[in-house]
This record gives C-alpha cells, sequence and structure tokens, in this order.
C-alpha cells in the first residue's frame, strides 16, 4: 500500500516541478529585448538616413547654366559642333546637355568642339542656335576632400573650409579645457580636504548643466566685447572663431575635470603611501604617481572632451559666424560643419536640393570623426587601464 | 602604568639609539590610541612591536616617519626624538623625515613601473647624484631580489608574486638609504615560504638599518628580533606599553 | 651615505608651492565663469529704456485718472478717440469690446495708440551708474521725445505672452509651453524604453557578442553629437513617417501647413537623444541593489520578472528617476537637433496637439541672440534667467532624490 502511495505523490510532485511554460515572461523578456535593440536600431538610422543622403549628394547630377548657347544650328548626327565664346570654359570628358539630348565633349579644337552624341540613353536630336548649353555637374568625392572653399552657388563643394574652422575652435576649447580642467582635478583629488571638495564639486556639476545656447550668449555679449578690447576692435572682428573655441572650452571644462577626477580617484590610497614613504613630497606624488597610473581615465577623458567640442553646435551658431570662410585668423568669422547644417536646415530648403543632401555628407563626416574619437577612448581605457594589485 | 624596563645581558656595552619617545601620547581627535610611550630604540638591532589587535602597534610606528600626518584628525603630544631631535617640531620637514626612516606596507605596494624604475624612483626624486644602474643593483640585492629579477629589469614590477613584490619594496625602500626601515606586518600577506624569506632578509638587513618591525606573529618576534615592545589596550583602547626589552628576556619572564 | 643626495628639498618644496597655487588658480576659474555668466545674464535683463511714444500717455488722461488706473470702459474710450473708425470698427467685429478682457484693451492702446519705439538701453552696470537725467541727456538730441523707464525685462508679462515682432511686447509663453510638450512627448516614448533596456541589459542579457555589441553601442551613442540626432529626426521622422507625425494619419492635419515639423517629431527626436543617459542611469541603480535581494526572492520561487517588478525596480526606483531628470534637464537645454528637425521661427499660437508647429525655449532664446539690436540681447537674457531656473530646480530635486537614495543604502 504505501509504495503505491509513494508511488503516486512521487508522480504527482515530478508533474508539478516539471517546467512551466510562461507565456508572460517570455513575452516580457522579448519586449525589453526589444528595448535594448532599440538603441541598434538608432545607430541604423542614423547611418541609414546620413548615408543615403550623402549617397544622393555625391551622385546627384545637377545641371548648371554656363552662359553658353550654341553658335550654329546643328543636325543629329553632327560631331563637331561650335559653342559661343562667352561662359564658362568646357573641358574633355564634360557632358553637356543640349535640349533634351547629352553630349559628351571628346576634344576641344579651334574650330570647334568634337562629341559624342546621344550618352545616357539620350537620343540625337537636330537643334537651333542660340540656345542655352548646360554643363552636368557632380560633386566627386575628390572635390569634397580636396577643395578649399564651400560655395554652393558657384558650384563648390569642398570641406576642408568648415573643417578648418571646426578645427580651429576645437583647437582653442582644448588649449582651455585640457589643462584647467586636469588641474582642477589634481586639486581636488590630491590637495582639497573634503569640506573644499564637496563644496567645490556642486559647482562643477551647476557648470556642466549649463546649455549650449546659453554659452552661446555668453560669448556673443562677453567674451566677444573682452576679446575686442584686449586685441582692439580692428583685430577681433564680431564674430570670430576664438570667442567660440574658448568658450566651448569652458563648456567642456567639467567634463574633463569630473572625468579626470574620477580616474584619479581610483587610484589606491597605497601608492600615495608608497610614494609618501620614500620621502616624496605632495606634488611628486601626485605628478610623478598618480598621474601616470591614471593616465588611461585621464587620457579617455581628454578625447571625449575633444569629441564634445567638435559636435558643439550653438555655442558656434551664435558666435563664430556665418558663411564659410577659409582662414587661419582665429578673430575673423568663419563657419563650423555643425554651424554650417545647422545655419542651412534652420532657413527654408526644399528637400530635394544640392544644399539638403550636401547637410547629410558634412553630417555623416562629423559622426564618422566623432565615433572614431569614442571607440579610440574605449580602446585606450581597455589596453592602458593599469593593474594596481 | 609604567613600563617594565629589562636590563639587557650586558649592562655595560655602549648603545647607540636611534629613536627615543618619551612620554608619546598619539590621538585620533579625542582618542587617545597610544597612551605615554617612552621606549629607545637601538640602533641597527632588530625590534618588534606586538600586541593585540587595535592597541595602536600600526599607529606608534606611523609616527615615527610622520605618516600619521596624513590622517587629519592625528595629533601627538610628547616627543619623539631622532638623533636629539624631536620630530614634531614645528621646523622639522616631514618630507626629509621619510627620507631617512624609510617604511614597508603590510601588502605589497610596487607602482605600476619597471622593476628598475620602482627602485630608483626615490632616489632620483631626492636628488641622487651617482651611478643609478649601480644604485638599483646594489639595493636589489641587499634585499635578495637581484639573482631573480637581473633580466628582467624592464618588466613591470606588478609582474613578480606576492614574495617577490614586497621584496622590491624593500629594495625601494633601501634605495633611498634611509637610517632606520619600519616595517608594518611585512609578511603578513604572503605565503609561509615567502615569509621565510622575509625574516632572512631582515636578519641581514640588521647589520646594516635599524629595523622597527609590526607584527602579530608571537612566533615571529621571538624567532627573528633582538627588542621586543609588548603593547596591550586598557578599558578606554588606548595603546600602553606594557614591557620593552631584550627579547630573550621578555619570552623567558613572562 | 647621504652625500650622494643633492640637497634638492628647499626647491622641491618651491616646486610644489608654485604647482599649489597654479591648481588652486586653474579650479576657481571654473567657479570665477561660472560667476561673471550669472552677472552678465543679470546685466542684461534690467535697465533703462528710452522709450519713445507716438503720443504721450499723459496726455491720454481722463478726468486726471492716469492710463494704467482706467477702468475698461475708460480705455474703451481712449482706443475709440484715438484709433481710425474703420479700425476700431473691426475690432469691435472680431470681439465686442465688452467681452474683452482689461489687459486686452491696454494692450491694444499699448500696441496702436502708445506705439512705443525703443531708442536707447542700457544694462544694469550703466543704469546703476547714471541717473535718470544723465541717460535721457545721451538721447535726447535724436529723439526729443524720449523718455527714460526702468524694465525689468523679465516680468509676469513676459512669462505670459506669446511671441511678437516687437520687443516690448514679446513673451516666453509659446515658447514654454513647446518646450514642455516635446519634453513630455520625449518622456513617455524614452523613460519606458530606456527602464526596458536597462532592465534587459542588468537582467536578462547573457553575455554573448550581441549583447556587448548592445552595450558598446549604446555608450558610443551617447557620444554621438545631439545635431546628429537633429538630421536622424529630419530625415526619419519628418520626411519618412511624415504621415504620422503630421497627423495626416489621424486626419487632424493643416491641410495649407502640414509637414511633419511638429512636436511629435521633435519629441521623438529628444526621445531617441536622451535615450542612452536613460539606459545608462538606470543600468547603475539597478547595478546597485543588493543581489541579496534577488535571491531572497528567487529562494521563495518567484519568477525572474517577478522579482524584478516587486523586488529591484522598487529598490532602483530613485536611481532611476534621477536619471530620468537629469535627462529631462538636458534635453530642456537642447537646441541644435529642434532646430534642425525644423522649430518654427515665427509662432504665436500656443501648441494645441502633438501635431502643431513647435518652438522651444532654447531655440527662441538663440533666434533673439542671433539679432543684432540690443533690446533683443535683454530678452534673451530675461529668457535665459526663466531656462536657468527651471534647470536648477529640475537638477536640485535630482540631487535630493539622489541622496535620499543613498542614505536609504546607508
Amino acid at each position: 500500500m504505501e509504495n503505491t502511495m509513494e508511488y503516486e505523490d512521487s508522480q504527482a510532485i515530478q508533474a508539478s516541478l516539471r517546467k512551466k511554460s510562461r507565456p508572460v515572461e517570455t513575452m516580457i523578456q522579448a519586449f525589453l529585448f526589444l528595448c535594448g535593440a532599440l538603441s541598434i536600431l538608432t545607430t541604423l538610422g542614423i547611418i541609414y538616413s546620413l548615408g543615403s543622403e550623402a549617397m544622393l549628394f555625391f551622385t546627384r547630377v545637377q545641371w548648371e547654366e554656363i552662359n553658353k548657347t550654341l553658335a550654329a544650328e546643328i543636325d543629329a548626327d553632327q560631331t563637331l559642333i561650335v559653342l559661343s565664346q562667352s561662359g564658362k570654359s568646357l573641358y574633355e570628358d564634360d557632358i553637356i546637355r543640349l535640349q533634351d539630348e547629352y553630349i559628351r565633349v571628346l576634344a576641344i579644337g579651334e574650330d570647334g568642339l568634337t562629341v559624342e552624341r546621344g550618352v545616357q540613353n539620350t537620343i540625337p536630336a537636330a537643334h537651333p542656335a542660340d540656345i542655352d548649353v548646360f554643363l552636368e555637374v557632380k560633386v566627386t568625392l575628390r572635390e569634397f576632400f580636396l577643395q578649399k572653399d564651400w560655395n554652393p552657388q558657384i558650384g563648390k563643394f569642398g570641406i576642408w573650409a568648415l573643417v578648418n574652422a571646426t578645427l580651429m575652435t576645437s583647437l582653442f576649447a582644448t588649449l582651455v579645457a585640457i589643462p584647467l580642467g586636469l588641474s582642477t582635478a589634481i586639486y581636488l583629488s590630491e590637495y582639497a580636504s573634503t569640506k573644499v571638495r564637496n563644496t567645490l564639486k556642486p559647482i562643477l556639476e551647476i557648470l556642466a548643466g549649463i546649455p549650449t545656447v546659453v554659452f552661446g550668449y555668453f560669448a556673443l555679449t562677453f567674451m566677444t566685447p573682452v576679446l575686442r578690447a584686449v586685441f582692439g576692435r580692428d583685430v577681433v572682428e564680431i564674430y570670430n572663431t576664438a570667442s567660440a573655441g574658448i568658450v566651448i572650452g569652458i563648456l567642456v571644462l567639467p567634463l574633463v575635470a569630473s572625468m579626470s577626477e574620477d580616474a584619479l580617484s581610483a587610484v589606491p590610497r597605497s601608492l600615495r603611501e608608497a610614494a609618501y614613504s620614500l620621502g616624496a613630497t605632495k606634488l611628486e606624488t601626485a605628478l610623478k604617481v598618480v598621474v601616470p597610473a591614471a593616465f588611461s581615465g585621464i587620457m579617455a577623458a581628454f578625447i571625449v572632451a575633444i569629441s564634445r567640442a567638435i559636435g558643439e553646435t550653438m555655442i558656434v551658431a551664435i558666435a563664430a559666424g556665418a558663411g564659410p570662410a577659409f582662414t587661419f585668423n582665429p578673430f575673423k568669422s568663419a563657419e563650423t560643419m555643425t554651424g554650417h547644417i545647422v545655419r542651412i536646415s534652420g532657413g527654408d530648403i526644399s528637400y530635394d536640393s544640392l544644399d539638403y543632401n550636401s547637410l547629410f555628407a558634412i553630417g555623416l563626416m562629423l559622426f564618422f570623426i566623432t565615433l572614431t574619437l569614442n571607440i579610440i577612448s574605449q580602446f585606450i581605457v581597455k589596453r592602458f587601464r593599469e593593474v594596481y594589485e | 602604568m609604567t613600563a617594565v624596563q629589562l636590563q639587557s645581558q650586558n649592562p655595560t656595552a655602549s648603545k647607540q639609539i636611534a629613536i627615543e619617545t618619551r612620554n608619546l601620547n598619539i590621538y585620533y581627535g579625542k582618542f587617545l590610541a597610544i597612551k605615554n610611550n617612552n621606549m629607545k630604540i637601538e640602533a641597527r638591532k632588530i625590534t618588534a612591536f606586538i600586541g593585540p589587535s587595535g592597541c595602536g602597534k600600526s599607529t606608534l610606528l606611523r609616527s615615527f616617519n610622520r605618516m600619521n600626518d596624513f590622517v587629519p584628525s592625528s595629533w601627538a603630544e610628547g616627543e619623539i626624538l631622532y638623533h636629539g631631535n624631536n620630530l614634531y617640531q614645528q621646523e622639522i620637514d616631514a618630507v626629509e623625515v621619510r627620507r631617512k626612516i624609510g617604511m614597508v606596507f603590510q601588502k605589497p605596494n610596487p607602482f605600476p613601473k619597471t622593476i628598475y624604475e620602482n627602485v630608483a624612483w626615490g632616489a632620483r626624486i631626492n636628488g641622487y647624484q651617482g651611478n643609478m644602474d649601480e644604485l638599483v643593483e646594489e639595493a636589489l640585492r641587499q634585499a635578495a631580489l637581484w639573482d631573480e629579477v637581473k633580466d628582467k629589469l624592464k618588466q613591470s614590477g606588478l609582474s613578480l608574486s606576492g614574495g617577490q613584490q614586497q621584496r622590491l619594496c624593500i629594495a625601494r625602500a633601501i634605495a633611498i638609504k634611509p637610517e632606520i626601515i619600519l616595517m608594518d606586518e611585512p609578511a603578513s600577506a604572503l605565503d609561509p615560504i615567502a615569509t621565510l624569506k622575509i625574516e632572512e632578509l631582515i636578519r641581514t638587513l640588521s647589520e646594516r638599518y635599524t629595523i622597527v618591525i609590526v607584527t602579530h606573529n608571537m612566533q615571529q618576534a621571538a624567532r627573528s628580533s633582538d627588542y621586543t615592545a609588548f603593547l596591550n589596550m586598557n578599558e578606554d583602547r588606548a595603546g600602553y606599553l606594557v614591557e620593552f626589552g631584550p627579547t630573550e628576556a621578555l619570552f623567558t619572564n613572562p | 651615505m647621504t652625500d650622494l643626495f643633492a640637497a634638492n628639498l628647499p626647491s622641491r618644496h618651491r616646486t610644489g608651492k608654485i604647482w599649489n597655487i597654479l591648481f588652486r588658480a586653474s579650479t576657481f576659474v571654473g567657479i570665477i565663469v561660472l560667476v561673471i555668466l550669472l552677472l552678465t545674464i543679470i546685466n542684461n535683463a534690467f535697465g533703462y529704456v528710452a522709450f519713445e511714444y507716438k503720443i504721450n500717455p499723459d496726455s491720454l488722461v481722463i478726468e486726471g485718472v492716469p492710463l494704467e488706473e482706467m477702468s475698461k470702459e475708460q480705455l474703451t474710450q481712449v482706443l475709440q478717440e484715438n484709433v481710425s473708425k474703420g479700425l476700431f470698427r473691426n475690432l469691435e467685429h472680431q470681439q465686442p469690446f465688452e467681452t474683452r478682457e482689461r489687459d486686452e484693451i491696454y494692450g491694444l492702446i499699448l500696441e496702436r495708440v502708445l506705439d512705443p519705439q525703443i531708442v536707447g538701453i542700457w544694462n544694469m552696470v550703466d543704469t546703476i551708474q547714471l541717473s535718470r537725467q544723465e541717460a535721457l541727456a545721451e538721447v535726447i538730441d535724436q529723439h526729443p521725445n524720449a523718455t527714460i523707464e526702468f524694465m525689468s525685462w523679465l516680468d509676469l508679462q513676459f512669462l505670459t505672452s506669446p511671441q511678437s515682432s516687437t520687443v516690448v511686447r514679446a513673451g516666453i509663453r509659446t515658447a514654454v509651453l513647446g518646450s514642455l510638450w516635446t519634453i513630455l512627448v520625449a518622456v513617455l516614448f524614452a523613460f519606458p524604453i530606456g527602464v526596458g533596456g536597462a532592465i534587459y541589459l542588468e537582467e536578462y542579457a547573457e553575455d554573448n557578442k550581441l549583447n556587448r555589441f548592445i552595450r558598446t553601442n549604446i555608450y558610443n551613442l551617447s557620444g554621438v553629437p545631439s545635431i546628429i540626432y537633429g538630421m536622424l529626426g529630419l530625415a526619419i521622422f519628418v520626411r519618412v513617417l511624415n504621415k504620422l507625425t503630421s497627423g495626416a494619419v489621424f486626419g487632424v492635419v493643416d491641410p495649407i501647413n502640414s509637414n511633419g515639423r511638429t512636436i511629435l517629431s521633435a519629441g521623438l527626436t529628444l526621445g531617441l537623444l536622451i535615450l542612452p543617459m536613460i539606459i545608462i542611469n538606470a543600468q547603475e541603480a539597478i547595478k546597485a541593489v543588493p543581489n541579496s535581494l534577488r535571491l531572497a526572492s528567487y529562494g521563495l520561487g518567484g519568477t525572474r520578472w517577478q522579482t524584478i517588478w516587486h523586488h529591484v525596480l522598487p529598490n532602483a526606483l530613485p536611481g532611476v528617476l534621477t536619471g530620468a531628470i537629469l535627462a529631462v534637464s538636458r534635453a530642456f537645454g537642447e537646441t541644435a537637433p529642434l532646430v534642425v528637425v525644423g522649430a518654427s521661427t515665427f509662432i504665436t499660437i500656443d501648441p494645441q496637439s502633438p501635431f502643431s508647429k513647435f518652438t522651444t525655449l532654447p531655440i527662441q532664446i538663440y533666434q533673439w541672440t542671433s539679432r543684432p539690436q540690443d533690446e533683443f540681447r535683454s530678452i534673451a537674457a530675461a529668457a535665459i534667467i526663466v531656462l536657468l531656473i527651471l534647470l536648477l530646480t529640475l537638477n536640485t530635486t535630482a540631487i535630493l532624490l539622489r541622496n535620499r537614495f543613498s542614505r536609504r543604502m546607508n
């Protein structure tokens, strides 16, 4: 009797112990996974939207009016045609358009252009005299990267003007933020008493929480007048990259300070004690033992700060100037990559213009620069993280 | 309670005193950690501080090289005399004190630098003028570590085993040519074999340096030291000196 | 023995002192800049203004009662006497004067009859130094009818008025409401997803390649410049999802002006921007929950979700909220992405729905700062004060929450 009961019991127990399916749990888990995965979607979205528009930018064909007309009428199979002298010069391999026909320039001679008729699937046709000639304009990668000037009106799409301004503002920002930020971090971590540290850290946090547009205001209403007073009103323009750069440095300073201070605080006390016990002064301990030990964290802080400075928009939009200009003079106005994007997109733009596409090409470049910097900083932390014990 | 001074076996031998405490009281804020300490530490001998946990042995040790300065609430009354100078006078530079009185810590704490740099650093910042390579080699030899690391001086100090790291810390302390070496439970974080090596090393070192060592291991004190100071806590947890004298005498006459 | 060591101690101490001063000074640079910044803003937000009225307000006195103290009927009378018949009839036709508020009629008088022009403006520092006569003297030659008034640009009227093209009447109501609407959308979108993502990463995710990739990805996203998010928003929310964000799908669209540049697009863009922040902060909060709590729950036969919902989340909630508040604070101050997404440059209507056009407080500040006239500097400063006070409140709440959180843990 007992045996059967035990057997039944254990069967029942086994049944109750068997794995249940819990649909709600699974659903919830799936939902939560999707939440986490949304981030991947965001990254893909960024790459896709920037990339596709940038692609359009580089593949888009525009017909530029070049102030040339057909000098004499031609029929459908003439391969030597004459254009007016006026207007832009043409080169071999240029593609021009007469009405609906695309024509490739093969050679330029004294009596006219030798051409290939009806290229790119267009039909050769007769054309009357005096019609306008249009030149096909495409922005090439080469032009994008090798040209200096950015002037869409005349078809110049060289990114260096914008990149140069970005580099200049970021340089000023770095020169301000890194020495001051690191010094602040060393002071807070190695010298300051707990009371001092507890009053100063919140102040730095407040500084870190001020929106960039307020800093832009500050750059325009305080920093620029100060620079003009110090260096002279004719030397310093109202909009200039130096003022914007310095204020970006102030914006980024709390970031450098707090990240560096975290890195310094993470260095164990025993290392400091070892240095003191050898008769080292506080300075020597701080600079020659603690800072090198916190090196990876401090480097990461610097790189993150530079990345932030490069991506900064409002301060430069307000104080650095409108209109791209390639100049090494920090007291002149120049437009950065970010400033350009915000100015153009803040105005009226049509979705199908080259201008619109160009924004995304710039944005893509900006994205890659900052992404690379961030990856480098992560790599540095991982590779050079000091093992203390 | 007054400390009981036991006479050494040979009372007429002239002793050179390396460091002496007189009516030393050490406080943390209002808390009295060391009460009325009076000792004379003889030069080039090993003196051990023993006693139960929390009785202030480390505090006392750290007061000798002014390491207690780094605890904000710590202050002292009385005197610690080093060559007749009270170390707690205003004019005394703590940084200089620490060069003359070195320290090895309980947990080995080599710098995250190369083995060479670990030994050389202290000497370098103190303005060493001579041949650094020689200094490093000599320090490592004295610390009985040279043979094991002479081929890998450029490797990180952290790549050594626990016992080797501790000997590296000893070499580092030796390199600045101190007079006294303070050791705060130097072997407690090590395995028995490494511990034995350290004990042998300490014995050799005491020929050149005055060693003051804190240990909670009675047998170690009995084995290795020339003098022992036995400290204990009273009801309000102040540490006081119960007995101080030659080890043999102390352990045979409880 | 000691001969081989140079006697460099004094110079080492000297060097130490110099660097000490340098470090200290660097720290105070940050504080000094903060102080200067606040002072600059306050400086610009108050001060003398020289007004030139089309008609001297003193001449509009009725029975010895000055304009500011008149009743609604008296004001209506003044209005009637001083504007064209046609205009008066039009205004009456739009909305009978009897039904209008007194302040509204006063505003109309200000706008149509007095029409003050700003002919001179001084900041606080100058105002303190000059007397009214001296200030008047500076402009009296060019503008003989000018009067000096002390203007606090930050006043109730400023807070409650919509945007306007004249500086005197401009206010930030539209902008503040726009900010609040967009932040609301952003939080409703980002908070659940962010906390959900954090829960997944901390409680469910194994250490495999995919999850590690998600983690690095989130960290990288937090470092992407905010303007890129704006471009993403422009390309996807405004254009591709145009039907959704403009409200066409729901049939609530304005047939003239419809496009995707609505609060919904702005809110979603901001939401994506703060999503990494919320996730990372929530992760920290969840990590801080002691494992013993989870083990206790599992030990009693709780499922994973039950453990999370009943034990982990309540325990982590203060930390999660702190992170969310900090994220909101960040979103409040964001300008660039919303400009790219398409904030309206000039709207006076309060937002009605998620499908309305929008502007936000930081964008308003940006626009006013970008104008060359000095008056705009002043109202920009007043708007900045409002923004900073809002942010200060948010951040203080977050810090108080964090302190209570850490006290509870200890």
